[in-house]
């Protein structure tokens, strides 16, 4: 049985996830953001660092303004039933997306990269970037990640083995990557950052399964043991880099490490990492029996 | 906590090291990447009063205009090291006194900030909503058309602008401090010694 979708109705609350997204950071962000300010030493650059940014988070949300000015990339996941119109929902974000930029709570931020203009509304070319599935659920389920640039800068992959790091096909190879990509990026992603990694894949299908990694909750538990292994293995190494909270040293250099899995060619092996900010900008919205629900 | 009232002299700059925090007074302007590129390649007359003695925000604000003209709703630091190729040349050319951005720049810009008698200054990123309520004023506005909002540089006049100074006039950089270490606990971390 198809839902109802009331398009004008459905553009307000995109607007309003749009809203909350670009303001608010999820209670799970905020928390690992409040316990790892209690373990920096007190009197540290970390500690003081934690708590501008604990204070940044309450004005933003309390003055509903952007959290951070670079409100990146949006990059939304929306999940939908059999008989539900993508062109409807494709251009009810759009609407919604060219409002919020109109109220300032998203900064202009699509460039042509040939001509070098801003569109001046978000929308443009892969712009929103849209990521559509259809599902047996009788739901629309709608995630949205705002992505700043100088995370994505420091974002990467690699290609296993890599000799320079004498990381084979494994997750040993994994793990090293992980640890250089990290130390490279130092402070650059605003860190304390949060991973997602994506392993396997073509180099396409890699950068997906990474991004996707972000959408997890960060108190949740990987279900492949393997893997969730990986993951506290790495939150606990990284974490003895020394980078800290904008590369001003400390203990906090990331706040969590999320691992997804896709099958790959035999002849191919990569490993993406989606460097997060701490300034992790992810909420997403619920349409059920003709409720929303956000979350 | 040192105050630092823009303009500054060379004197007032040459006192601050790595580590020391700062607010600032005064007016600045923005300048991020497609400024960066035009001050180099154009060296505008216009621009110079603005940028000797004074200080360069890499920022590229949220704003917003109304009736009483424009404000700043978001406004935190950007990437520096992307300024790198051009830091060193404008630092010298303008005069510039002082850099605020994020992430640290490189050995160009160290060695500009200790001919000149510059500072690099950190603020935080991403603390976007509490640097926009220490901009009291935007001034003035330039190359808005041509560069859109995030580019255009913005004459602003800024109040207890919080920053921690991570790269002095004496050739101190907290940068490289924290990279030593990191990359000895990464060459440890990857390449364990056998035993």
């Amino acid at each position: 049985m198809a839902i109802q979708l009331d398009a004008g109705r459905f553009e307000q609350q995109i607007y309003d996830l749009i809203v909350k997204a670009s303001t608010d950071l999820a209670p799970d962000v905020v928390q690992a953001i409040r316990t790892a300010k209690e373990h920096e030493a007190e009197g540290s650059p970390a500690k003081n660092v934690l708590g501008m940014i604990l204070r940044n988070i309450d004005l933003a949300r309390n003055n509903r303004t952007p959290i951070c000015q670079d409100t990146g990339s949006n990059i939304y996941f929306i999940h939908y039933p059999v008989g539900i119109s993508t062109q409807i929902l494709q251009h009810a974000i759009h609407q919604a997306t060219e409002r919020a930029t109109r109220d300032s709570i998203l900064r202009p931020n699509a460039v042509d990269p040939v001509s070098g203009k801003n569109s001046g509304t978000n929308v443009g070319e892969e712009s929103p970037f849209l990521h559509f599935e259809e599902w047996d659920a009788d739901s629309i389920q709608v995630d949205l990640m705002l992505k700043g640039g100088g995370c994505e800068n420091v974002s990467t992959q690699y290609k296993l083995p890599d000799t320079s790091l004498s990381a084979g096909r494994d997750l040993n190879g994994v793990y090293k990557t992980v640890i250089d990509a990290v130390n490279k990026a130092q402070g650059l992603g605003c860190a304390p950052g949060i991973l997602g990694i994506g392993i396997g894949g073509d180099r396409m299908v890699s950068h997906l399964t990474a991004k996707k990694q972000l959408f997890r909750k960060l108190t949740d538990k990987n279900p492949h043991s393997d893997l969730a292994e990986m993951e506290q293995r790495l939150y606990d190494d990284l974490n003895t880099l020394g980078i800290g909270p904008m590369g001003f040293g400390g203990k906090t250099t990331v706040l969590g490490v999320k691992i997804g899995a896709a099958h790959r060619v035999p002849a191919s092996y990569f490993v993406s990492i989606a460097y997060m900010c701490w300034a992790f900008r992810r909420h997403s919205l619920t349409l059920k029996d003709g409720e929303v629900h956000y979350a | 906590m040192h105050k630092i009232t823009l303009p500054v002299e060379e004197k007032d700059i040459r006192d601050l090291h790595v580590g020391d925090e700062v607010r600032i007074y005064g007016t600045m302007i923005t300048a991020r990447d497609a400024a960066h590129k035009y001050l180099i390649e154009n060296t505008p007359e216009f621009i110079k009063p603005y940028l000797e003695d004074s200080f360069i925000y890499h920022c590229g604000p949220v704003v917003k205009k109304s009736g009483k003209g424009y404000q700043f709703v978001a406004a935190g630091p950007t990437t520096s090291i992307r300024e790198e190729p051009y830091e060193s040349m404008i630092i010298k050319q303008y005069h510039v006194r002082g850099i605020i951005g994020k992430g640290g720049m490189g050995d160009q810009t160290l060695e500009a900030l200790n001919a000149n008698g510059s500072v690099y200054l950190h603020a935080i990123g991403g603390l976007a909503s509490l640097l926009a309520q220490s901009v009291k004023k935007v001034r003035d506005v330039f190359m808005l058309e041509e560069f859109g909002v995030p580019e255009a540089m913005w004459v602003i006049d800024v109040e207890d602008f919080p920053a921690v100074v991570t790269m002095d006039s004496h050739g101190g950089s907290l940068h490289k401090e924290i990279f030593a270490h990191s990359e000895a606990m990464t060459q440890r971390l990857i390449h364990p010694v056998q035993v």
